[in-house]
């Protein structure tokens, strides 16, 4: 049973390239290991490895059926109360960002 | 019904001087372009009366999407220095969360700004509704896959 994410470990999980690229590919819909390790230049084990990973952090669960392994992103666990507040974070960033431009097109980067 | 307490601080460098970065935030005219207009919504609507006592209130929704509106009350400011103010966040007419904001112009390097954005708030986990809430997560997990894929979300 997956853990109880938290944002940390969600954001930790995110951190790294071909993590993302399997969330990627799971939002399309649920997808066996096999097809998440295709596009990815990596062996299986270190597939495996990073799909522990994203399993451990609750963003991912996987079931096995007979010899073929299903992943799927389990979007339940993460609440929904966390998600908005990444959310209101990120716009909160972006805003932060759209300030700097505003500083530098109005005064210049030299002050 | 439960509700979850966050405090975060953001920290950005601006090589611009704090009078400067302050003065994005106290003029409407450049207030307005950074702040007002977060989601390119078709009906945005932004109203800054930038004193103690006075508040700000911003409006919208991208078209068949959320509708947010945002509403402050300015509580202390100092001139290059501070500013504090607390705000409602609804969306679709629905409190969602109540937060006290700090923001600290600080000296950065070389003349710069050291800016601290400092928020501290309580979220109603009962705001949404039990379907609806994992409905709305994995909305976002599924936005938050198309982004990292380097879609427009």
């Amino acid at each position: 049973m997956a853990t109880a994410p938290t944002l940390d470990s969600a954001f930790q999980a995110l951190a790294d390239p071909s993590r993302r690229s399997m969330v990627t590919r799971l939002s399309r819909g649920p997808a066996s290991v096999s097809e998440l390790a295709a596009p990815l230049e990596m062996s299986l084990p270190a597939v495996v490895q990073h799909l522990d990973v994203l399993q451990k952090s609750g963003l991912v669960r996987s079931e096995k059926v007979g010899r073929v392994r299903t992943c799927r992103l389990e979007p339940a666990p993460l609440r929904a109360v966390e998600g908005w507040i990444a959310e209101h974070r990120a716009d909160l960033e972006s805003r932060l960002d759209r300030l700097g431009d505003v500083l530098d097109a109005t005064f210049g980067r030299d002050g | 019904m439960s509700v979850t307490h966050d405090e975060f601080t953001i920290e950005r460098e601006y090589p611009q001087t704090p009078a400067q970065a302050f003065g994005a935030f106290a003029d409407p005219a450049l207030k307005e372009r950074w702040f007002a207009n977060p989601g390119n919504w078709s009906d945005a609507e932004w109203e800054l009366d930038f004193r103690v006592g006075g508040g700000e209130l911003n409006a919208g929704g991208a078209e068949a999407g959320r509708h947010n509106l945002f509403r402050s009350h300015f509580h202390d400011i100092v001139e290059g220095e501070r500013i504090v103010y607390s705000y409602d966040l609804f969306h679709d007419r629905r409190l969602i969360s109540v937060s006290l904001t700090t923001v600290e112009f600080l000296a950065g390097e070389g003349g710069g700004t050291r800016l601290l954005f400092t928020e501290q708030g309580v979220f109603f986990d009962g705001a949404v509704a039990a379907g609806e809430r994992e409905h709305g997560s994995g909305r976002l997990l599924n936005r938050l896959g198309r982004f990292l894929a380097g879609e427009e979300v």
